[in-house]
């Protein structure tokens, strides 16, 4: 077999492919979405199903059809978007998964495109499943690989944990044999009904599991500790990128501590006692949360031994790690450097684009509330999210998705006005349907602007479900009074006729709709080749 | 043997495009290698930086520790002083003289550029001349690829022939600009 040049996304869904999955469902969003990028151009014409879907938890639903049918399925998404998904994540871990169904979760640790930097190995522990931790590309393939035997032999699904390092670092892979795909089997009902009488009995199952679970991450070809009987002063447990970053430095420690590389969750309990009574102190080095750190640290410690990381200060408990933090948390000096770094360079943060038609919409925004002081502008997760930036400080609000909508409604009933919501288009399809639904029974004296792109812009331009026309009669179909439906298209010659419109829905006191409709600048490129081909 | 680089720009210039290609000839020369990078937002007209790690054994990091590159490869000026503290005792900056200005508040080009020459072991560029020399005002990144290439562990026979395995789709006009752009850049920088 031949060895490929991949990101860490694309490792693990080359894995997913070659373990013989069915389908593949996601959401786009960063670091995850290379995962799906190349499932699509995998897929080819048709050997398996490889989908964007409306949403994370969408994305999760549709995966559960496909193994209740007994065939295996991916389904991948960011960190935060298993939050959307979390409902069918939860209660799938005690329906009895018949095809394999692997969850890869890519999180982003310092927040390099996120609102937050949400650990999700909790999430695989609140589940009590499986989750494995790739380091490398090449783990990142047979992890996924493997996570698929796992699924169908102890019947959960498996969560394979990725990071925005692993994610979006390229490098080879060695490739292995390809597996059949399993034929159509569908599962027990009585297995997948979780009313009381089957859920108790699915959830005492998946208890009476735990144990083995343990044993298998005890024996996990995954994990490993390399006791070196030199030294009884230093042991470190790595995981992740973080083992990586410890390796880097390895070479310069004298004698070498002993390493325990943890991969496979639920915590091999063994190997970290058995690491315990060979040293005196544990420096833990994780990426994300001090995950493994707690749980080794419980509340009380070990007796006569330190624990140390993250939570006694060794390691910064915010952010990302790198290679010089490691090296700092194993009190090597750093190395010699050329120079510092100049504390008079400017930072250049990320901006919107030349001709990107949300800069047209928040211009004319910002005159249209010229007027409005008190007015709060409750926005959403996309491109348009970098309208809180100078120049424009032009947005108040980004938490999660499809916020906009239903903040606005809520701060509406507070007492603000204007209320005002800007939301993308594949936001709004996202979660922004719901509330505005809710918005539009009670009329709520409220201003929707939608950016409609016509793309997921953000994440590198996927495509979304509804747009133009579709998006429009989504939008009349949720019950939003037609004659407050507006469409403006955000140009600089029309900014004046698009801050009046804007205006004349603020002063209509209930729900107004404006749809702001100029296709994202490379999308519309994308259409004018395809045009022209 | 190790090599570390890093690459850095504002998004938009076409560093993963550098990154791609290097990535390219370090398979094809038979080496192990990483190669970070940065996609999402800060893709967005923000600071760009791809660290790209070559070695003829295992490479544990994706991320090149402070003190190890061997070579910051910048389209732009300021942003090589941005990672400045990456740079190896030894290492040396390729660079761009041509600013992208696209904040308010850019420093004077001279004290940016004196930065540069005061860190010692330099080579300036001027790649928008030299790109369009090349024929394509877009081919800046590949001059400083080119720039940089007689201080890189790969030949350059198989970058040229990773550029256009690169441009393959684009046809073998856009091909023949961006080898002349590598050329261009090879010779400016005297190797």
């Amino acid at each position: 077999m031949t060895n490929k040049l991949l990101l860490g996304d694309e490792a693990a869904a080359l894995g997913a492919v070659h373990a013989g999955i069915t389908a593949g469902y996601s959401y786009p969003g960063t670091p995850a979405s290379e995962v799906m990028e190349y499932l699509i151009k995998a897929s080819g014409s048709g050997e398996f199903k490889a989908n964007w879907c409306v949403n994370e938890k969408v994305a999760y639903e549709e995966a559960l059809g496909v193994s209740f049918a007994g065939k295996r399925v991916l389904v991948s998404m960011k960190h935060v978007g298993l939050n959307v998904a979390a409902d069918p994540f939860m209660n799938s871990s005690i329906t009895r998964i018949n095809g394999g169904l692997v969850v890869l979760v890519a999180d982003d640790p310092g927040m390099h495109s996120s609102q937050n930097e949400q650990d999700t190995r909790y999430y695989a522990q609140f589940a009590q499943i499986i989750c494995l931790e790739p380091s490398s590309h090449q783990e990142a393939y047979d992890m996924t690989r493997k996570a698929f035997d796992l699924s169908e032999y102890f019947h959960i699904p498996v969560v394979l944990r990725m990071v925005t390092r692993l994610s979006h670092s390229r490098a080879q892979v060695k490739e292995r044999t390809v597996r059949e795909k399993n034929k159509v089997n569908r599962a027990d009902g009585k297995d997948w009904t979780l009313l009381p009488v089957n859920a108790r009995r699915r959830f005492a199952s998946l208890m009476k599991e735990q144990k083995m679970l343990v044993k298998f991450s005890q024996g996990s070809p995954f994990n490993s500790l390399d006791l070196n009987e030199e030294n009884t002063k230093l042991g470190i447990i790595a995981s992740g990128i973080g083992y990586n970053y410890v390796m880097e430095n390895i070479k310069d420690l004298s004698p070498p501590p002993s390493v325990l590389k943890i991969s496979t969750y639920p915590l091999p309990q063994g190997l970290i006692q058995d690491l315990a009574e060979h040293v005196d102190t544990i420096l833990v080095i994780e990426e994300g949360y001090p995950f493994i750190e707690k749980n080794t640290k419980g509340l009380f410690g070990i007796k006569g031994k330190t624990i140390s990381g993250k939570l006694d200060g060794v390691l910064p408990i915010t952010g990302e790690l790198n290679p010089d933090l490691v090296r700092s948390a194993l009190q090597l000096d750093p190395l010699r450097r050329k120079g510092s770094a100049h504390d008079w360079l400017p930072g250049r943060p990320p901006q919107l684009c030349k001709g990107c038609p949300h800069i047209d919409t928040l211009k004319a925004l910002i005159q249209a509330l010229e007027t409005y002081p008190k007015a709060v502008v409750f926005s959403d997760i996309g491109c348009y999210t970098l309208g809180a930036l100078p120049p424009y400080n032009a947005v108040d609000t980004c938490v999660c998705m499809g916020a906009s909508v239903s903040m606005s409604k809520g701060g509406s009933e507070a007492g603000i006005y204007p209320c005002v919501g800007v939301i993308g288009d594949s936001t709004f399809i996202h979660s922004g349907i719901t509330p505005l639904l809710d918005a539009a029974s009670l009329d709520t004296n409220m201003t929707v602007v939608i950016l409609d792109n016509s793309t997921v812009a953000m994440t590198g331009g996927q495509p979304t479900v509804a747009t133009g026309e579709k998006l429009e009669n989504i939008i009349r179909g949720l019950g939003v009074d037609l004659r407050h439906i507006r469409r403006i298209v955000p140009l600089k010659k029309n900014l004046e006729e698009n801050a009046e419109i804007i205006k004349e829905e603020i002063e209509h006191a209930g729900l107004s709709v404006i749809i702001s409709f100029r296709a994202c600048i490379y999308e519309a490129r994308k259409r004018k080749k395809g045009a022209n081909k | 043997m190790k090599q570390d680089i890093i690459l850095a720009g504002v998004g938009g210039q076409g560093i993963l495009t550098i990154a791609n290609i290097i990535d390219y000839a370090a398979q094809k020369s038979g080496l192990c290698f990483k190669q970070a990078e940065v996609h999402g937002m800060s893709q967005r007209g923000g600071a760009v930086q791809s660290h790209v790690r070559l070695s003829d054994v295992e490479i544990y990091s994706d991320l090149v520790p402070k003190g190890a590159a061997d070579l910051i490869l910048s389209v732009e000026p300021l942003e090589a002083l941005r990672y400045i503290d990456y740079l190896h005792v030894e290492g040396k900056i390729v660079v761009s003289r041509n600013p992208y200005v696209n904040i308010p508040d850019y420093p004077d080009l001279d004290k940016v550029l004196d930065a540069i020459k005061q860190s010692g072991n330099h080579v300036i560029v001027d790649s928008e001349k030299l790109s369009r020399d090349a024929g394509s005002p877009r081919s800046q990144n590949i001059v400083m690829l080119g720039a940089a290439s007689g201080f890189m562990v790969l030949e350059e026979a198989i970058l040229i022939q990773s550029i256009k395995e690169f441009f393959k789709s684009k046809g073998d006009k856009i091909i023949d600009m961006n080898i002349e752009a590598f050329r261009l850049g090879r010779e400016a920088a005297g190797t």
